[in-house]
């Protein structure tokens, strides 16, 4: 049946081409399919038959209606958060050049989206501290698991020492990404106390068959390390790599890992107006220093500066490709081939819109609006609720337990009362059924963080 | 005649900026008397962050001034072979749409039930185009799918207690194939293609064995040739104990027309981005579903999407499988353009995509071979999704290469098909024009391949300066990769600026 996405489909136009092909049917292209395997009926998919763009729209629109309005912004945090789109980067987003192109094969056609990548490139690299960030991973958690396998070519060692402030989803991924090789890992819990990844512990695990240590800085919990240079002088004088992920968003008022001993800095883009998208369409940044043994054992694809032939101007290519899949094959660095180019882009437009000094102020607004809630839940439900580490210093997240509640008894009651609130932390990890990780971002106003206190106060009785 | 603009546009962050300017941040004011002094420790505090400020117009034009320097489906065709670079209806933009941009993972499910249904719907229908029992779309991109595909092989033959560990790929496979599998630990065994295109079976038997895990296999392959015989090699490969993975990134070619999970594959990925019309975003975020049959089903990440009644929600329990590839549940933007794709075209329209891309692979063969330029080693069985050319005998002739042909069609405004792939085809043209091209712009690119030949045989020297017309002239990559001269952020730039004085 003809279809305008289909145009050689209309009757004259596939009669010629079949006639210029000398067959008389289709199926004859077909020919070498072993009759057994042909399926000689049509799929049962879809409605059963072609939609018009109207019919599609009012299918989709029943689906959404399926999907809860919410009139005020969640509390919900963990991996990501809510953060505003601005309209910028959606323009960047809906451009056809860029969001129909392939990756940049052919640099001459394409130096549009190959300045943006080195953009990218290069802003990230200014977040993080260090000098080399790759054109994108997936996303957070798969970059953070390539991140350690990075760490264990370079050095040759089988050991990963990771600080359970990395969160129990991302440690989930680290696992599995690990799982084919042999490679020991020993997890570091957070102090009770401040919610930092204890010093001590790290001194006694750290030796000389260490790889890397891995940090969340801050931790999923929203808890702020302290000893971060202690810590990487440790991991240094035992010939390990230092690896930190940060929430890009927080480096707007917390120093940048690079700048701390980080050699390989990770984080998930999503903050960076990428919107939630129910999990999906992120960005995963990976760099690290500018050093050739860890650059060559990057994945991913990098943009660098290329002259022209004969030099006189200048451009913009895909570089050292010999570390990837489509020439190093089994000994290729990843397997990673299609990233997310878009919306690294659409992070780096959203970097340059803000501009340094409006991510500085939107990371500084983040941390007011945490200090306030956290003076608020102090304040106001007292012997209720209080914050899991006493002592913490929180940026954007806090997760508060309730004492003698379920909390995901609490998180129904606020519901009730139109309130989001935090992720239930029972889900991922069964130790902290009493326990609600709430995020703050732009997108919530102080009646907002009122409200919720409120409400609290209320279910809380 | 065509040209590519060229702005010059300086690079961010370089490019001068305006000091004093940022936008609005929602309730900044309400939280201005929030002593926020002491809630960094003193060490941990930045001080700088060297990052200009612009004005949003500044930012607007940068932006559309790079789109113009860029290159896509929606600026004319790119039949870059393994891609299937096919049109992206504009209908499914409507799913970059507020109510999806801000849904958390972690909402209630009572909350996301439209959501879910399209997530199952989806499910069943991608079942019943593989012939697979069980999908999940939690892997981002086909790679990760190869890797989770591999892990859970490795896991399969654990769990029986055999220690396997060897993968079986073909020569003329995607670099993917043995990167994956190396990754999850498995030795890579490589085996030769035959003349007619098919794996070589007199070198698959003996390379299968007790130590075999699996075979990773596309099919359609690399060359657009249907394996033939793949009953006789799933029959191999299972009678040794071992699994079959297919490599979905081919399925265009035979979509509605045979299905993997009848030929004996036990997992298969889809490459939304490619089969499903989702775009490719410059490079990504793509999309992917990974299927199973039913006995490898509790192997699969986790969670897996439940239906009990008309509710859905997530499973999390997982006693054999292997673990999450990613946190949560995919990239939602690209399961959904996927789900409207589907719905748009029906059955009817799912079987023409197969029909007539291939249809068009055959007649752009049928045009170029006939030039006599350009050769089709491998026999001239009919290809499907895709054909690969050889350049050989113009490059032996004229000095003329694969790369030059490239560069001499984005001269033109024609973006190159891939070359140099697959690894077994000498100066290979890979080319996939997909189904949405019309015959018109088929002709034209035959056409222009065509010139491209004759001019490769009258004045090579001149292909050898190309291109002209686009934003730039040729690269030097050489130089750009020495590392000397390598330049992979403004970081090196301002170095050197300060070290210079
Ligand atoms: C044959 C083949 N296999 C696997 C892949 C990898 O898929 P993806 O880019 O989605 O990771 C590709 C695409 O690049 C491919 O062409």
């Amino acid at each position: 049946m003809p279809h305008p996405w289909i145009p050689n489909s209309a009757p004259e136009i596939k009669e010629r081409m079949m006639k210029e092909l000398g067959i008389e049917s289709i199926d004859e292209l077909f020919s070498d399919i072993p009759a057994k395997y042909k399926l000689n009926r049509l799929l049962n998919v879809g409605l059963g038959r072609p939609l018009s763009e109207y019919e599609v729209k009012k299918v989709f629109k029943e689906k959404l209606g399926k999907i809860a309005k919410l009139d005020n912004a969640p509390f919900l945090g963990g991996e990501y958060c809510v953060h505003y789109v601005p309209e910028v980067v959606k323009l960047v987003l809906r451009r056809d050049e860029f969001y129909t192109a392939y990756t940049p094969y052919q640099p001459e056609i394409n130096q549009g989206i190959l300045q943006a990548l080195f953009e990218y490139q290069s802003l990230m690299a200014e977040l993080y501290g260090v000098e080399v960030v790759n054109a994108s991973m997936y996303d957070g958690s798969t970059a953070l698991a390539e991140a350690i396998r990075m760490a264990l070519r370079i050095t040759r060692r089988r050991k990963i020492v990771i600080s359970r402030g990395i969160g129990p989803l991302k440690l989930d991924v680290i696992r599995t990404w690990l799982r084919g090789l042999d490679v020991e890992i020993s997890e570091v819990s957070l102090s009770q106390e401040d919610g930092t990844t204890s010093y001590e512990s790290l001194e006694d695990l750290v030796d000389s068959r260490t790889a890397a240590v891995v940090i969340s800085n801050p931790t999923f919990y929203g808890s702020i390390e302290r000893r971060v240079d202690d810590i990487a002088g440790l991991v240094h004088s035992r010939g390990a790599l230092f690896i930190v992920f940060s929430d890009p968003i927080s480096l707007g008022v917390l120093k940048a890992p690079g700048d701390y001993g980080a050699d390989i800095v990770v984080g998930e883009g999503q903050p960076l107006g990428l919107g939630v998208y129910y999990g999906g369409f992120t960005l995963g940044i990976l760099g690290t220093r500018r050093e050739m043994r860890f650059v060559r054992q990057l994945p991913g694809r990098l943009v660098g500066l290329a002259p022209t032939i004969g030099g006189g101007d200048r451009g913009f290519a895909l570089v050292l490709q010999t570390r990837e899949q489509h020439i190093r094959r089994e000994r290729a660095t990843s397997n990673i081939t299609t990233n997310s180019a878009l919306t690294a882009i659409a992070a780096a437009a959203y970097v340059m819109y803000m501009g340094g000094e409006g991510i500085r102020r939107l990371s500084r607004s983040i941390l007011a609006r945490t200090v306030y809630f956290l003076g608020k839940v102090r304040a106001e439900l007292k012997g209720k609720a209080l914050p899991l580490f006493a002592r913490a210093s929180y940026f954007k997240q806090v997760p508060v337990a309730f004492p003698g509640h379920d909390y995901n008894e609490v998180f129904k009651k606020l519901l009730e009362h139109g309130i989001v609130g935090g992720t239930p932390l029972g889900r991922y990890d069964s130790s902290f059924n009493n326990v609600g990780l709430f995020c703050f971002t732009e997108m919530h106003s102080r009646s907002l963080i009122d409200d919720l206190v409120r409400v609290l106060k209320e279910v809380l009785g | 005649m065509w040209r590519q603009s060229r702005w010059d546009e300086g690079i961010v962050p370089l490019k001068k900026g305006i000091r004093g300017l940022s936008p609005l941040i929602p309730y900044e004011h309400e939280f201005e008397d929030v002593d926020v002094d002491g809630a960094i420790p003193r060490e941990l505090k930045r001080d700088e962050l060297r990052i200009p400020s612009y004005s949003e117009l500044d930012v607007v034009r940068h932006y559309v001034r790079l789109s113009q320097e860029s290159y896509g489906v929606n600026t004319g065709p790119v039949p870059l072979g393994s891609c299937t670079m096919k049109y992206n209806p504009k209908v499914a933009d409507i799913v970059v749409h507020e109510e999806i941009e801000q849904l958390h993972p972690d909402l209630p499910e009572e909350y996301v039930q439209g959501l879910l249904e399209i997530l199952w719907e989806l499910e069943q229908w991608l079942k019943e185009i593989t012939g697979m029992d069980r999908c999940t779309f939690q892997v981002p991109a086909g790679a990760a799918g190869e890797l989770a595909g591999v892990l859970m092989i490795k896991q399969y033959h654990a769990l029986r207690g055999e220690k396997r560990d060897e993968i079986i790929v073909p020569d003329s496979a995607h670099g993917t194939n043995p990167a994956s599998a190396a990754m999850a630990g498995f030795r890579v065994v490589t085996v030769p293609t035959a003349n007619d295109g098919n794996v070589d079976m007199d070198a698959l038997r003996s390379a299968v064995s007790e130590k075999t895990a699996g075979i990773m296999l596309t099919n359609p392959n690399t060359l657009g040739l249907f394996e033939e015989r793949i009953e006789e090699i799933a029959r191999l490969i299972h009678d040794v104990g071992g699994l079959l993975y297919y490599d979905g990134a081919n399925l265009n070619g035979i979509l509605g027309i045979a299905r993997p999970g009848d030929m004996g594959f036990d997992i298969v990925h889809l490459n939304l981005h490619k089969t499903f019309a989702s775009p490719h975003g410059g490079g990504g975020p793509g999309g992917a579903a990974l299927c199973v049959k039913k006995e490898l089903e509790e192997l699969l990440p986790r969670p897996l999407l439940v239906k009990k009644g008309n509710h859905y929600y997530w499973d999390y329990t997982c006693s054999r499988c292997i673990g999450s590839i990613r946190v949560y549940y995919g990239n939602i933007p690209a399961i959904i353009r996927t789900y409207l794709y589907i719905l748009s075209l029906g059955p009817q329209g799912l079987r023409e995509v197969g029909e007539i891309s291939v249809l068009n692979t055959n007649y752009l063969v049928k045009r170029l071979v006939s030039s006599g330029y350009y050769d089709l080693p491998y026999g001239t069985r009919p290809r499907k999704h895709e054909a690969v050319l050889s350049a050989a005998r113009i490059r032996r002739d004229t000095g003329v290469t694969a790369e030059d042909i490239a560069k001499a069609l984005i001269d033109r405004g024609l973006h190159a098909p891939t070359i140099y792939f697959p690894l077994i085809v000498e100066e290979a043209l890979m080319i996939e024009l997909t189904e949405t091209e019309t015959l018109y712009e088929i002709e034209q690119y035959a056409e222009a391949l065509i010139e491209i030949a004759r001019k490769a045989y009258e004045n090579p020297e001149e292909l050898k300066k190309m291109p002209l017309n686009t934003t730039v002239r040729r690269l030097d990559l050489a130089r750009a990769n020495h590392p000397k001269r390598l330049v992979l952020s403004t970081k090196y730039l301002m170095k050197e600026v300060m070290e210079k004085g």
